[in-house]
This record gives C-alpha cells, sequence and structure tokens, in this order.
C-alpha cells in the first residue's frame, strides 16, 4: 500500500518537529497506542491495539528514524507484529515547510502487510489507515492547541487546518503501516 | 460377469434414492470433527505470516505461561526425528535426472515457504486456549523476496537448496521431432496462449484431524477428513513416523466434500498423531476456514503456449503444447504427478493428431502447494485443446461443429501420440446429442433477440475427454507412481442374508453407499436397505487406494464385482449341495438358485445360513461361511468424453456474463444410478462455471500474501450464476471393468470451462475481442470490450 499527502498543521514548523518526536505527544495522538517508549537513539518501541474488521489485535514493534534533517525532514522506519493476526513494516518519509501561518506537513509511505490482516482484512485496510490518520490528525491538531491556546482560531467551529504531521507518517506508519494493504 | 449382462440386472439404471441423505439432512452425519475423546485435547497452528523467510527464533516461553497450554511443539521438537511428508510420484525429466524433491517438514525447521506454512503447534485443553495461545507465540523471521510468478521463478531466489532455479523439473512427451518435421508442412497454424487460474477447492467442511494414542499397547489412531485413509495410513508409517502400520489405524468418517484437497497427507495430520504419541493424550484440530484458504492444496495454476498445424481443410496435423506450472512451495502427494501424466496424455483430445509434443516446466513458487482438483490435469489439457481447438476453426472459417466432426477419432481402440489408448467411445454421436438438446438450430433467432436487447449473445463448444478408473498399476509404476492404483473390495454375506461390503474407495458426498449397495442387490438379489457399505477404516477395510480420479465405481465397483462372482461361485455349490444336483446346473437369479429345467430351488438367503450352520454342508470340499475379498487392477484407464454447449448472454455496458443454456452430453458407459450421475454432473460443471466465470486465487506479486483468502474475496458460484442443465448421455460400455463405467465424477469441470470461454468469446468476436483469460468476470470482459475498442 502507498499513501501521500500533506496537512496544514497550526503551529510552526520547529513546534511541529518537536512534538513529532516527543513520545507523550504521539502515544496521546496515535489511535490505539498503549505505550511508546524510547529504544535507543532515534529509536522506539511501540504497543498499539488494532482492529481491522475480524482481526483485533495487540501489535507490538520498533520504529526508527533515519536521514534526519532537523525541523526539516526524517524517515520512519516501521515495524509492527501482531502474531497470528500478521505484522505491518514499511517506511515514510516525512518533511516539513513552513506554509501560511503554520506548517505543511508532506508524507509519502509505503507499507505492507502480512498474515491474516492480509488474507481477511485487506480489502478493509485501506479504510481504516485512512481514519487511523484522520484520527490522528484530529488528536495531534487537538493537542497542539492545548499547548498552545493562542492559535486558537477565533471560530472554534471551524477548527480549521488540522496539523499535519510527520506523524501522520507515524499514524500512517504506526497505525496505517500495521493495517496497511498490501498493494 | 461382463457390462453386457450386468446392465440387464434389476436396479441398474435405476435412481435408487441416496441412503446416505437420512442422516445428512437431519444432521446426524459423524464427521470428523463431531468426534469428542475422553480426555480430549486441542491443538491449534502457529503459521507462517511471510511467504519466504528463514527463521530465526521461535519463542514459545509467554504462550507456555497461558492458561491450559500443555505443550508447544516447534521445528526443533521434530527435526531429524520425523520424516517429511513425500511426493507419491516420482517424474523423470527430459534429460533423464529425478524430479528435484525437496524435504517437506511438518512443521517449519529453518525456512518458511508460504504463508500459512506451519511454524509451531500448541496443544492446550480447549480449542479456544489453544488459539489464544498461538497469538502469544514470537516468530522471528528474516523475510527473503518471494517468489509467486511462475515466468520469474528460474531468477528469484531459491526456495529449496536442490532446485536452484526454482524448476522442479523439465518433463516431455511425444515425438518433438515429428512434431517439428509437421509444422514445417502445415498450411495453416494456430496459436495460443492461455492462463488456467489457480482454484482453492472450499469442501464444504474444512479439514480436520484427531489423533488417540494408548501407551499401553502403542496403537494410534486417526480421524481426518481424507479421501483415502490408507494412503495416509501407509505414508505415515513408512515415510514419516517410521512406524509399522499395524500401530496406525486411519479413519475417515463422514467427509463433507473432497475435490482432491484431500488425498494429500497433510502436516495437520502429522502433527496431531505426532502431538497425542508424545503427550498420551488425544488431540484434535480443525480447520477455521481462514485456514483452508492458506493451507489446503490449491488447484490449476497453468501458463501454456499452444499451437496447432493444419493442413488446408483444416485437419490437424500436429500439435505442440508448453506450460509453465505452478506447484507451489512444496510437493503435495500427486502435486507432481498432476501437471504430467494426468495432463498432457490428454491432448490428443477427441482427435486425430498424428503427431504431439508437450512440454512441461514445473516451478516452485511461494505460494500453497498446488494439488489435484477435481478433474487434475485434465481440465488444464481440455481447456488447451478445445480453445485452440475452436480458434483453428475460427481462425479457418468453419464453425465449432465442423472443426471437430472434421478431426473426431471415429474408430476405437485409438492409440493418441501420447501414451492413451481410448478404448470405446462415439463422439460424433455425443456432438449430435448435444446439438439437438441445445436446439443450435434455433440459436442465430436467440441470438438476434439478444442482440435486439442490447445484448451480445454467443455459443461455444467443448468436445472433452478425460482419462479415469485410476488406474493400471503396471502403467502408472511405469509413469512415476509409487504405489499401485488397484483396488479392493469385500463382499460379507451375513448368516441370516444382509449383505456387508466393505470397499477401499471413500465417499465424501459421492454416493457411494447407494451405488455399490445397487451392484449388491443387483447381482444377489438382496433388498438394497439390507446392504451395508463399509468404507474409510483402515482396521476394516482389506486394503484400498480411496477416491480421486472419477474411480470409485469403475476400479472399486470392479473389486465389488469381483468378489460378487466368487459369492456367487460358492453359493451355487452350497446350491448343488442341498439341491443335490451338480454344480454347473445351478442357476442364480433374482435372489434364487434354481437346477437348471427344473422348480427345485432354494433362496440366497437360506444358502447364506447354510453357509454359517453347516450342519447339511459339503465341509469335506468346502469351507464354512459367505465371505469374499477381491482385488480388482484394470487393464486401462477409463475414458469419459462427451460434448457440452454453452450460451452465453453478455451485456457489453457491464460486461456481465450470464449463462442462459448449457448442455451436456456425456459417454460414461454403463450407468447404475443417473440420480447419482446428473448430481456429479451438475456440480461437476458448477465448479467448472465457478473457475470460468469467478474463482481465482491470488497471491500479492510483492508481498506473497494471499488477496483471496476469504469468501469476500474469492467468488465461489451460486445458485443465481447458473441456469438448469439440459442433460443427455450416450452409453458406450468400457472394456476394461466388469460394469463397463466410465466414472462421472471430474467430467463437468473437465468439459465445462472451455465450452464458458469459447461462448464468451464468441459473443464478443464482433466488438474485436480476440481473447480473455478466466475468470471473464465482468471487470475482465469490460476491459476486453474497451481494449478492442481502443
Amino acid at each position: 500500500m502507498d499513501m501521500q499527502g500533506s496537512r496544514q498543521l497550526v503551529v510552526q514548523q520547529q513546534e511541529a518537529w518537536e512534538a513529532l518526536n516527543d513520545p507523550a505527544v504521539l502515544k496521546l495522538c496515535v489511535p490505539g497506542c498503549k505505550s511508546i517508549d524510547p529504544d535507543g537513539e532515534n529509536a522506539y518501541k511501540f504497543v498499539t491495539g488494532l482492529k481491522i474488521g475480524p482481526v483485533d489485535a495487540t501489535f507490538k514493534g520498533t520504529i526508527k528514524l533515519s536521514d534526519i534533517n532537523p525541523p526539516n525532514s526524517y524517515t520512519i522506519n516501521f515495524d509492527g507484529n501482531g502474531g497470528a493476526a500478521g505484522y505491518g513494516k514499511g517506511t515514510a518519509q516525512v518533511t516539513l515547510a513552513p506554509k501560511d501561518s503554520g506548517c505543511e506537513l508532506t508524507y509519502t509511505a509505503h507499507a505492507t502487510v502480512g498474515g491474516r490482516m492480509a488474507q481477511v482484512g485487506q480489502r478493509l485496510v485501506d479504510g481504516v489507515a485512512k481514519q487511523m490518520l484522520e484520527l490522528f490528525f484530529k488528536r495531534f491538531n487537538d493537542e497542539m492547541l492545548r499547548r498552545h491556546p493562542e492559535l486558537a482560531p477565533k471560530d472554534a467551529s471551524k477548527g480549521g487546518g488540522i496539523p499535519k504531521w510527520v506523524w501522520i507518517v507515524v499514524a500512517a506508519a504506526v497505525v496505517a503501516g500495521i493495517i496497511v494493504a498490501t498493494r | 460377469m461382463g457390462a453386457n449382462e450386468f446392465v440387464n440386472k434389476p436396479h441398474i439404471g435405476e435412481s435408487v434414492r441416496r441412503v446416505e441423505d437420512a442422516r445428512f439432512i437431519t444432521g446426524q452425519g459423524n464427521y470428523v470433527d463431531d468426534i469428542v475423546e475422553a480426555g480430549q485435547k486441542y491443538a491449534a497452528f502457529v503459521r507462517s505470516t511471510y511467504p519466504h523467510a528463514r527463521l530465526t527464533g521461535v519463542d514459545t516461553s509467554a504462550a507456555e505461561e497461558m492458561p491450559g497450554v500443555i505443550r508447544i511443539f516447534t521445528g526443533k521438537d521434530i527435526a531429524g526425528k520425523c520424516g517429511g511428508l513425500p511426493a507419491g510420484w516420482m517424474i523423470v525429466q527430459v534429460d533423464g535426472a529425478p524430479m528435484k524433491e525437496p524435504q517437506r517438514p511438518f512443521l517449519a525447521i529453518d525456512k518458511v515457504r508460504y504463508v500459512g506454512e506451519p511454524v509451531a503447534m500448541v496443544v492446550a485443553d480447549t480449542k479456544e486456549q489453544a488459539q489464544n495461545a498461538i497469538e502469544s507465540v514470537m516468530v522471528d523471521y528474516d523475510p527473503l523476496d518471494p517468489v509467486i510468478d511462475v515466468h520469474k521463478a528460474a531468477n528469484g531466489p531459491a526456495l529449496h537448496a536442490e532446485a536452484p532455479d526454482n524448476r522442479c523439473y523439465k518433463w516431455g512427451i511425444g515425438d518433438k521431432a515429428g512434431v517439428d518435421a509437421a509444422f514445417t508442412k502445415a498450411a495453416h497454424i494456430t496459436k495460443i496462449d492461455l492462463i488456467n487460474n489457480r482454484m482453492i477447492p472450499n469442501a464444504m467442511e474444512p479439514r480436520a484431524a484427531n489423533a488417540t494414542f494408548s501407551r499401553a499397547t502403542g496403537e494410534s489412531t486417526l480421524y481426518t477428513t481424507s479421501q483415502n485413509p490408507h494412503l495416509v495410513r501407509l505414508l505415515m508409517c513408512a515415510n514419516i513416523l517410521q512406524i509399522p502400520e499395524t500401530k496406525l489405524r486411519v479413519v475417515a468418517p463422514d467427509v463433507g466434500g473432497g475435490f482432491g484437497s484431500k488425498i494429500n497427507v497433510y502436516p495437520e495430520d502429522v502433527g496431531v498423531v505426532w502431538a497425542s504419541r508424545a503427550l498420551n493424550c488425544p488431540v484434535k484440530w480443525t480447520a477455521e476456514r481462514s485456514e483452508s484458504f492458506l493451507s489446503d492444496t490449491h488447484g490449476r495454476d497453468h501458463h501454456t503456449h499452444a499451437e496447432m498445424a493444419m493442413d488446408k481443410d483444416g485437419h490437424f496435423l500436429a500439435l505442440r503444447v508448453h506450460s509453465d506450472v505452478n506447484l507451489g512451495a512444496y510437493l503435495a502427494t500427486f502435486g507432481p504427478a498432476v501437471p504430467t501424466y494426468m495432463y498432457a496424455t490428454l491432448l490428443a483430445g477427441q482427435y486425430k493428431t498424428p503427431q504431439l509434443y508437450a512440454e512441461v516446466d514445473a516451478w516452485f513458487t511461494n505460494t500453497a502447494p498446488v494439488d489435484a482438483y477435481r478433474g487434475a490435469g485434465r481440465p488444464e489439457a481440455s481447456y488447451v485443446v478445445e480453445r485452440i481447438v475452436t480458434r483453428c476453426g475460427w481462425e479457418l472459417g468453419l464453425s465449432q461443429d465442423e472443426i471437430r466432426r472434421r478431426n473426431f477419432i471415429t474408430e476405437y481402440p485409438y492409440q493418441t501420440p501420447v501414451a492413451m489408448q481410448y478404448d470405446t467411445g462415439d463422439w460424433p454421436k455425443c456432438l449430435d446429442e448435444a446439438n439437438k438438446l441445445a436446439e443450435v438450430d434455433s440459436f442465430d433467432q436467440r441470438r438476434k433477440a439478444s442482440e435486439a436487447k442490447g445484448l451480445r449473445r454467443g455459443i461455444g463448444y467443448s468436445s472433452y475427454v478425460e482419462a479415469c478408473g485410476m488406474g493400471p498399476s503396471r502403467i502408472v509404476g511405469q509413469l512415476g507412481a509409487r504405489a499401485g492404483l488397484y483396488e479392493s473390495g469385500e463382499v460379507r454375506v451375513n448368516p441370516t442374508g444382509s449383505v456387508t461390503v466393505f470397499t477401499g474407495t471413500h465417499s465424501h458426498g459421492q454416493g457411494h453407499e447407494t451405488a455399490f449397495a445397487q451392484l449388491v442387490a443387483a447381482r444377489l438379489g438382496v433388498a438394497i436397505e439390507n446392504v451395508e457399505v463399509v468404507h474409510g477404516d483402515t482396521n476394516r477395510i482389506p486394503f484400498g487406494m480411496g477416491t480421486y480420479g472419477s474411480r470409485s465405481l469403475a476400479v472399486g465397483g470392479g473389486a465389488i464385482m469381483k468378489a460378487l462372482d466368487k459369492i456367487e461361485e460358492k453359493a451355487k455349490k452350497i446350491a448343488a449341495h442341498l439341491l443335490e444336483a451338480s454344480d454347473a446346473d445351478i442357476e442364480f437369479e433374482n435372489g434364487q438358485l434354481t437346477v437348471k429345467g427344473t422348480d427345485k430351488k432354494i433362496s440366497f438367503g437360506e444358502v447364506a445360513l447354510a453357509a454359517y450352520v453347516p450342519h447339511n454342508y459339503p465341509l469335506e470340499k468346502l469351507e464354512p461361511g459367505l465371505d469374499e475379498t477381491a482385488f480388482f487392477d484394470p487393464p486401462n484407464f477409463t475414458f469419459p468424453g462427451g460434448t457440452y454447449i454453452c450460451e452465453v448472454e453478455i451485456d457489453p455496458a457491464t460486461g456481465v456474463v450470464t449463462i442462459d443454456r448449457f448442455t451436456c452430453v456425456d459417454d460414461f458407459g454403463v450407468i447404475v444410478n443417473p440420480m447419482l450421475v446428473d448430481g456429479q454432473v451438475h456440480g461437476g460443471v458448477m465448479q467448472g462455471i465457478g473457475q470460468a466465470l469467478l474463482e481465482e486465487g491470488v497471491y500479492d506479486q510483492e508481498t506473497g500474501q494471499l488477496l483471496t483468502g476469504s469468501f469476500m474475496d474469492y467468488t465461489m458460484p451460486r445458485a443465481i450464476n447458473l441456469p438448469n442443465f439440459r442433460i443427455g448421455t450416450v452409453c458406450t460400455p468400457c472394456t476394461s471393468n466388469p460394469i463397463g463405467s466410465k466414472g462421472a465424477g471430474e467430467a463437468g469441470a473437465i468439459g465445462a470451462p472451455p465450452a464458458v470461454i469459447n461462448a464468451v468469446l464468441d459473443a464478443l468476436k464482433p466488438l474485436g475481442v480476440n481473447d480473455i483469460d478466466m475468470p471473464a468476470t465482468p471487470f475482465h470482459v469490460w476491459t476486453a470490450i474497451h481494449n478492442a475498442k481502443a
């Protein structure tokens, strides 16, 4: 499965970068994430729950960051194992660049899934990945606004420029990647 | 007794209702999963999620702590202690070398080679506990690139050290030089490229196995969903566990469909026996439907190029065929034989094709092992032959009827250039009858009516021949079979005249309990309800090779007929003694033994009683009892054949293909029970139509994952996809068995696919569509129409 896209974030590039590298933020924002802990330099261990149609399992895995160019870009390599439920793994390139009052996150992800997820869930994976990505960005945006209340739009109902993050990729990676369809 | 005498017996040709149905339709069947032993434990298998990877570790520690878990077995537990799963056939390559035959342990030891391959086996107190525990077995894989496409196999990473280029064998049959010479003289050459799509069998009952063990006697019993329990016992004892056959009883009770997917000795069969012996308790495994998709053997998966050389009048001169075939990751029990001897030997079809050469490259890929699937090799052959024959007619401007008629074999016996000798048939007559039943005369009117509605109508022919009745042991032995293919039958007349028949064939939907009872009732004059047919238990049946290849009536029935000959002969001797006549003067008819030309007679029941209560009995000449066993090894295969005509209507706007008519005229030789035969034809045609229009097993080329792993993604044919079939028969009795029957179990799946695709192409021809692969789904049809426009 290949995913790509971009999101406007309300925060400045540097703030976005920091948040995307903060396990506490990620744990909060990645749907189903039970833990995400540093595991050596530029690496994390994660445990996340994931449900795709009939497949409902806990995935454990690692995230490794490479090609790090703060606060502009990095590559995420993720690998999650759900035991009999299968696996998800892949890579995502994430870049941040200033845009309008905040910044823009652009991501390109390639992920594969295996095992039962691929067998019975593959037609559901794209949809689930997309859904999780949306949820990630919503949570991320909410968290950024909580941390930076001054950025809240005057008309709260617009909720606008939901941050798009490198972590979209992470979300895409951890979440989507795990889920990602095998296309 | 021969066929000509036999067909006139009572009950032969009678649609006797299936005696087994009362239990099946009232939920009283006894399937493997219904069997629960005292102290029953349950197994679940951890299966590879990768198509190709080195196994770097299997961590069972967390799973072992889970509730109810008794033991977890991994490849390390069996390495060096247990033989691999053997292939039943050896194929000799064109250069004389044996095929590559890698080991296949029942749990992966150092490498996994397809998604779904068993990696570890958990045994727990309950099924749920076992399944929960497999989630906690952590397997470390070092992934390797998978080989999925046969065309890329030669240059892909090697699955097995034994086959560095992933080729299991290159095999050929026929006269290559003769074919080459014939092609130089051809007035016209027709070429075709075909894919015979991968099938996933999907028997209604998933596979299951339950093994018990007695430490006191050292005996194991394996209840398994098998089409051939004696073969399971033979291979498991001789090759895998290396224990005497006396220590393993294999029982295949009621089995809900096989279609070839249950002829294998499977890893799970071995696993439960291994675990029950190690743990001294009964261990059961029942497949989930998802496991069936991944781990049952698949079928077909051929990529073929064929060329036909003809003279200017459309007479066939020579056929040249090359197939790349996908064997999957390992050799299944019949895996190597299906795309060779069961395939290329049928490429002559119903036609006089003086020269024929076929070559097969068989490849290992990171997909589930491929074995027999209803027809097993013969559907692949008939698809090649019937597609190219229709194409020949198309290119020469001859009708589908005419190109066939012009080339039909009309004299029998007929020796083909590829080993088979057809004994009997009347193929022009099958074609004539099919034309009549299908009302081909009025096809043009129907086509116009369809066109008036904006639809495209097409007609497709398929005149198939197949080889059944496996098989003559001497011949199959020369071809590479590692077992004989005779059959056994025991007829036990009980003291009060009821009869128990023991057959080495196995019924998993065919209706043997009815058809074989008809044989006995016909011969001995006993009521059908007084005949009990026993099958599927190695402790009760003398021996047997099981049921596949439409062999049961022709070969298994042949053995029962031979046993009945012995029963009749002995009964006559007993009657002669009781009636004070000479043996030669006794006639046996309708259950009565009569002294020729007199009214002196005695019933068969009285003779049976005398045999077991031998107070007045020629004990000095004759043993008491009336129980006879026979083995029957046929001198030749049988050759069912016929013509199928399919009529389709296609909506060019959507690509939806509707089968409007489907006509079958088959020559099955002598038919014992027409209702059972109709049922076989219906089921076979349905599976053939499923292959042609709906079904396809698809692996992702990059990741090697099975994409069609559930009924959401693998389309099974349903009643709505089918018309009412028009069925007719022609009978030329088979000469190689006492019944004269040819076998009907696979014909539909063999004859139907090319008839459907020929019809689809006939309908699409005016739109410029020249070719289409199976399955002709709406998407494929619509795409073909639009590509033709472009």
